[in-house]
């Protein structure tokens, strides 16, 4: 909102409207304001140099080639290696795992909250399903470890072996529960957009609810549900605790989720553990895998601001 | 006389209606239904099984994310049970798990957090006031702040800590300490702050700010008499949420340092810390039983903490938020 003051005609009355006086201290609280809103920028601004100073260092020492094609991954060795593949494919099959549990759930739920649920089931439902979202990722990387996993070993029943005791499988469930509200709550945001109209003209075509709920408002939806879905993968690659505990510490180039894996969060998380020295290549390889991360969700995050955007403004 | 000619009438108009559905029937011999029901039950059996069939699909859906939700309550608290009592709150961590307590780690939150939020609410409300009240929205400035805002909104945490790391710690040198760490989680919380505060001023309506101006009120002091004010419970309820984010959060203090043995409390902005979250961390990742133990039992008090800023902040807002 902005609140302009029209110039007036000085010839409309004697004295000119307008301030008595020139308001300086107005200015500095507008100027004040200002910086604090910069802030954001001047933080994007800090987390780029932070991240590509050292990374730039870090390719000068190690070639590109190595890095992004080379599938062993131990910069804290003796025997220093710096293919980041491992380190992708254990981000890639925990997100995989998370995006199985809160895609279909996450969606299913947000239909029922949207089509099926009345005013009040939702105002329930709705805050208690946000919870999950406000619980510690520590929390379900506890939940991982001393539950999941155990519960998995047991119950397994899928050829192959158990899952080991740090796995990629429990961790990535976990994490598809921790992202499971992001999704209903952002779809069925994109839901409760699709104008009535739409579903009352089907209904008058003699459709039946599960008809209209899945062939008129779930395409209406779609961008909506889609940027839901990147936002739910921007998630799942970022996330650090759930992976931290559950899925363990071995650069693992393999996308059986019931290894025991490392992820790009994770390794940053593990090797910051130790002291290293601010010029040591093992301080830089940490800045290097932070801004394959930073590019990453970067890119997944503005796909997703631009998709809920349009399906905004198609229906506004 | 008008009855008679009533009933009369009533009997020639129901005679011919049951001859017609007398007629419909005997020639096919089976019952049709009225034409009205015909057109409005569409469903058959198939496609009642398959209604109800889609409908189940969806509360299994609900019921997957709330059963987990419960099944990870009461698993914590089973757990944590033995070790949920006062010497948790008044011990120092220990390599021993039968004399270890959390004391240090909940000061260090309590710190931590709490210069976070002194840091951040200031900031993040005059940020917003200055998006919803003075940025012209057609500027690409303005605009490149809110995308930024946004964007920022969803950069994973892990990526705050390197921020930290690189910045505070390393490059300004403020070391791994209670300043540095809640810098840091004050910039992850900021745009938390700043999108609730933008909708809380986003919600008094302009004729609040119209009538103030008119009666001859600066725009600094329309907004901070009149705009202010009403968008107190709003701002309020965002910040409390961002705080309660900012005291689960582990993952950027652990690149900070918050994982070293402390054994102290933290006695000012330049001494080394812990966080609840991290000793949980920490215990988790020891070998031993007890360890264990005592790390559900300070989740069960980390998530208690949470639990009574979440209702506070449900609270604020459905009694002081003004329906306009």
């Amino acid at each position: 909102m902005t609140l302009t003051v029209e110039p007036v005609q000085p010839s409309l009355g004697q004295r000119r409207l307008g301030n008595a006086k020139p308001r300086y201290g107005e200015r500095v609280i507008v100027a004040v304001l200002a910086l604090c809103a910069l802030l954001s920028v001047v933080t994007t601004a800090g987390i780029l140099v932070a991240l590509f100073i050292p990374s730039f260092e870090f390719f000068q020492d190690i070639s590109f080639r190595e890095f992004f094609t080379g599938t062993e991954w131990s910069p804290l060795f003796q025997r220093a290696r710096f293919g980041v593949l491992p380190l992708v494919t254990a981000t890639l099959t925990t997100t995989a795992c998370a995006l199985a549990v809160c895609v279909p759930f996450g969606v299913g739920a947000a239909i029922y909250l949207s089509e099926y649920a009345g005013r009040r089931t939702r105002g329930f439902l709705k805050p208690a399903l946000e919870v999950l979202a406000g619980i510690p990722t520590v929390v379900y990387g506890f939940f991982a470890f001393t539950f999941v996993t155990p519960l998995l070993q047991d119950i397994w029943f899928l050829p192959g072996d158990p899952p080991q005791v740090f796995n990629g499988l429990s961790a990535g469930l976990v994490m598809g529960i921790m992202i499971l509200p992001t999704i209903a709550t952002l779809s069925e945001d994109a839901m409760s957009a699709v104008p009535q109209s739409l579903r009352a003209g089907a209904f008058a075509m003699g459709s039946t609810k599960l008809q209209v709920s899945t062939r008129v408002v779930v395409p209406g939806a779609l961008s909506g549900i889609v940027a839901a879905f990147v936002l739910g993968i921007s998630r799942a690659v970022g996330e650090t605790m759930i992976v931290l505990v559950a899925a363990g510490k071995t650069a693992n180039f393999s996308i059986n989720p019931t290894e025991a894996m490392q992820t790009m969060t994770a390794f940053i998380a593990d090797a910051s553990f130790g002291d290293r020295p601010t010029g040591s290549i093992g301080y830089k390889t940490l800045f290097a895998v932070g801004a394959l991360l930073f590019v990453a969700t970067f890119v997944m995050n503005l796909l997703s601001i631009r998709l809920v955007r349009r399906f905004r403004e198609v229906y506004e | 006389m008008s009855e008679h000619r009533s009933a009369a009438e009533e009997r020639s108009s129901r005679q011919p209606m049951r001859a017609e559905t007398e007629g419909r029937e005997s020639p096919t011999g089976a019952r049709e239904a009225p034409v009205a029901a015909r057109v409005v039950a569409t469903t058959g059996r198939r496609d009642q099984i398959k209604a109800a069939a889609f409908k189940s699909l969806l509360l299994l859906s609900l019921a997957v994310g709330l059963v987990t939700l419960g099944v990870l309550v009461v698993d914590t608290v089973v757990t944590g049970w033995p070790r949920l009592n006062l010497d948790l709150l008044t011990r120092f961590p220990s390599g021993r798990p039968a004399i270890a307590g959390a004391q240090s780690a909940i000061m260090g939150t309590i710190w931590v957090v709490g210069l976070c939020g002194l840091f951040t609410i200031p900031v993040g409300v005059g940020a917003a006031i200055y998006l919803e009240e003075y940025a012209n929205p057609q500027r690409w400035y303005n605009r490149l702040i809110e995308v930024n805002i946004q964007n920022l909104a969803a950069v994973p945490a892990i990526i705050y800590g390197i921020l930290g790391l690189g910045l505070l710690v390393r490059g300004i040198g403020l070391g791994q300490v209670v300043l540095a760490a809640s810098l840091t989680l004050s910039l992850l919380v900021l745009p938390i702050v700043i999108i609730a505060s933008r909708q809380a001023i986003r919600s008094v309506p302009n004729s609040i700010r119209l009538g103030s101006l008119a009666l001859g009120a600066t725009q600094w002091q329309t907004i901070r008499r009149q705009v202010l004010p009403a968008a107190v419970p709003g701002i309020a309820t965002g910040s409390i949420l961002a705080m309660s984010r900012a005291i689960g959060e582990a993952a950027p203090l652990l690149l900070l340092g918050g994982l070293t043995f402390v054994t102290f409390n933290p006695k000012g902005l330049d001494s080394p810390f812990t966080v609840l979250p991290i000793q949980i961390f920490n215990w988790i990742s020891r070998p031993q039983d007890e360890f264990r133990v005592l790390a559900a039992a300070a989740i069960v008090v980390l998530l208690v903490i949470l639990l009574v800023m979440n209702s506070a902040a449900i609270l604020i807002r459905s009694r002081f938020q003004r329906k306009w």
